[in-house]
């Protein structure tokens, strides 16, 4: 059984309709690339996911379960929150939280909610540093870090609530060029480790490397996918070929 | 005589120091709703608040004071703020905090829309609850925004206490203005200003330590 399964995604802002019916199915440990370009949906399809913006249509079921349905709006505020927690992401801008440390953007959700007893949180949350690389800055605040380390701290942050499924909205796209590298090295490292990961990025040749599947989204469909280097390197589709010319 | 107008004086601070007081403790936390008020979803509330923000910034503080307190009596025939001094304060502290809170309202929504959406969406997609984001994410960024502009309102208050003199509530302008009419003497009312200085000093200092303590971040 897949551990994520979308079915049939539609979203609309105004008179633009965005997503246009996506489907597509995840299976535990693999990674799934999300390319295409700008205005594509690809972010958007991630929001809904992650339930930033609610899908007009569809359903997202998690291990089999039903955890969306765009025509049942009898979820309570509890249900919505416990079912956020089979996703994390790590957003472009990062958005961590100014006013804390880096250990404390990491423990801050887990003790907040309680998640495990004190001790286990800082061990945890030790762990999840040490595996970005940042355990000498675990006293820095934010803007004392690069963008790199922002955005490492970012992913440990997103682990810290041991999310099923880790999403990636363009991890690098705020990033200057010689520092994308050390951000694209700890997924790299999540990957090999089993992690189910959904990445939507610009950087294709990355994506063709990491990803098991890979989905190409244009104008609000799946215009292609499949077997990453398959799609990468012998596109099928006339516009995923015009788009992957680019690169 | 030097001792004598001293004496009054600080009697007369002591009042300007009372209202200024009061009026931050019932302003501010007041403020806060006024400015959630002001960014309701529902439409009737919002309107409503912005209608009275508007009118209490719209007129001034001197005529909300006279309306404050002699209104009541006019349209119902009975002084509900109590008889003498007692109830000249009550109603300047009633109209000080209904106008100092306004204007708290306004700088807090602005400091509160200024706080990008990504941190309440960080938030959300790590579970947090409404209120932990906001008490436990947004608000210490909204106050370190609000700092300046607050601090600027702060002080114009200092000196907005000497408009309870037009009800009559002996604070430190009128102490000084007494010697005008008993000794034939104006340099009293000249020497309040020092006070007043000296006041708007000392949280002029205390604003910018504050300042400093929230710059560890941006």
């Amino acid at each position: 059984m897949p551990i994520l399964e979308v079915k049939d995604i539609h979203k609309h802002f105004g008179a633009n309709e965005v997503l246009k019916g996506i489907s597509f199915s995840l299976e535990k440990g693999d990674v799934l690339g999300i390319i295409g370009s700008s205005g594509g949906g690809k972010t958007t399809l991630l929001r809904c996911i992650n339930f930033l913006e609610r899908a007009d249509k569809g359903t997202i079921s998690v291990n089999g379960k039903v955890i969306f349905d765009a025509d049942q709006h009898n979820l309570t505020v509890e249900q919505q929150r416990e079912n956020q927690l089979n996703f994390g992401l790590v957003f472009q801008q990062f958005n961590l939280f100014p006013q804390y440390t880096v250990l404390e953007n990491v423990e801050l959700a887990p003790r907040l909610l309680k998640r495990y007893p004190e001790a286990e949180i800082r061990e945890r949350s030790m762990t999840l540093i040490k595996r970005v690389g940042l355990e000498q800055k675990i006293d820095m605040y934010p803007c004392q870090l690069s963008g790199g380390q922002q955005q490492r701290v970012a992913i440990a942050r997103a682990l810290a609530m041991n999310p099923s499924i880790l999403c990636f909205d363009e991890p690098t796209s705020a990033l200057d060029p010689e520092l994308t590298g050390e951000v694209l090295k700890v997924i790299r490292e999540l990957a090999e480790a089993k992690m189910t990961m959904i990445v939507v990025t610009h950087e294709i040749a990355f994506a063709r490397d990491l990803s098991d599947k890979i989905i190409f989204l244009d104008h609000g469909v799946i215009a292609e996918e499949g077997p990453a280097k398959q799609v990468v390197d012998n596109p099928q589709n006339e516009r995923t070929k015009a788009f992957l010319s680019k690169y | 005589m030097v001792q004598e107008v001293l004496l009054r004086l600080c009697a007369g601070f002591v009042k300007t120091i009372e209202l200024f007081l009061l009026t931050l403790a019932g302003a501010v936390p007041l403020g806060l709703i006024i400015a959630f008020g002001s960014m309701a979803k529902f439409k009737l509330l919002k309107i409503v608040v912005r209608f009275i923000v508007w009118i209490v910034r719209g007129t001034p503080l001197m005529l909300q004071l006279i309306v404050i307190y002699y209104g009541p009596g006019l349209l119902f025939h009975q002084n509900i703020w109590g008889m003498g001094t007692s109830g000249r304060f009550t109603a300047v502290m009633v109209a000080f905090i209904i106008n100092y809170s306004c204007y708290f309202s306004e700088i807090y929504r602005g400091g509160i829309e200024s706080i990008s959406k990504g941190q309440y969406e960080a938030g959300q997609v790590l579970g947090l609850t409404k209120r932990q984001v906001f008490f436990k994410i947004v608000l210490l960024q909204v106050i370190k925004r609000i700092v300046p502009p607050m601090g600027n309102e702060i002080i114009t208050l200092v000196k907005d206490t000497s408009l309870a003199r037009v009800i009559a509530v002996y604070e430190l302008i009128w102490a000084g203005q007494t010697f005008i009419k008993s000794d034939g003497i104006i340099w009293p009312l000249f020497m309040t200003g020092v006070f007043y200085l000296l006041f708007s000093g000392i949280l002029t200092i205390l604003l910018a330590k504050f300042e400093k303590k929230l710059s560890y971040f941006n």
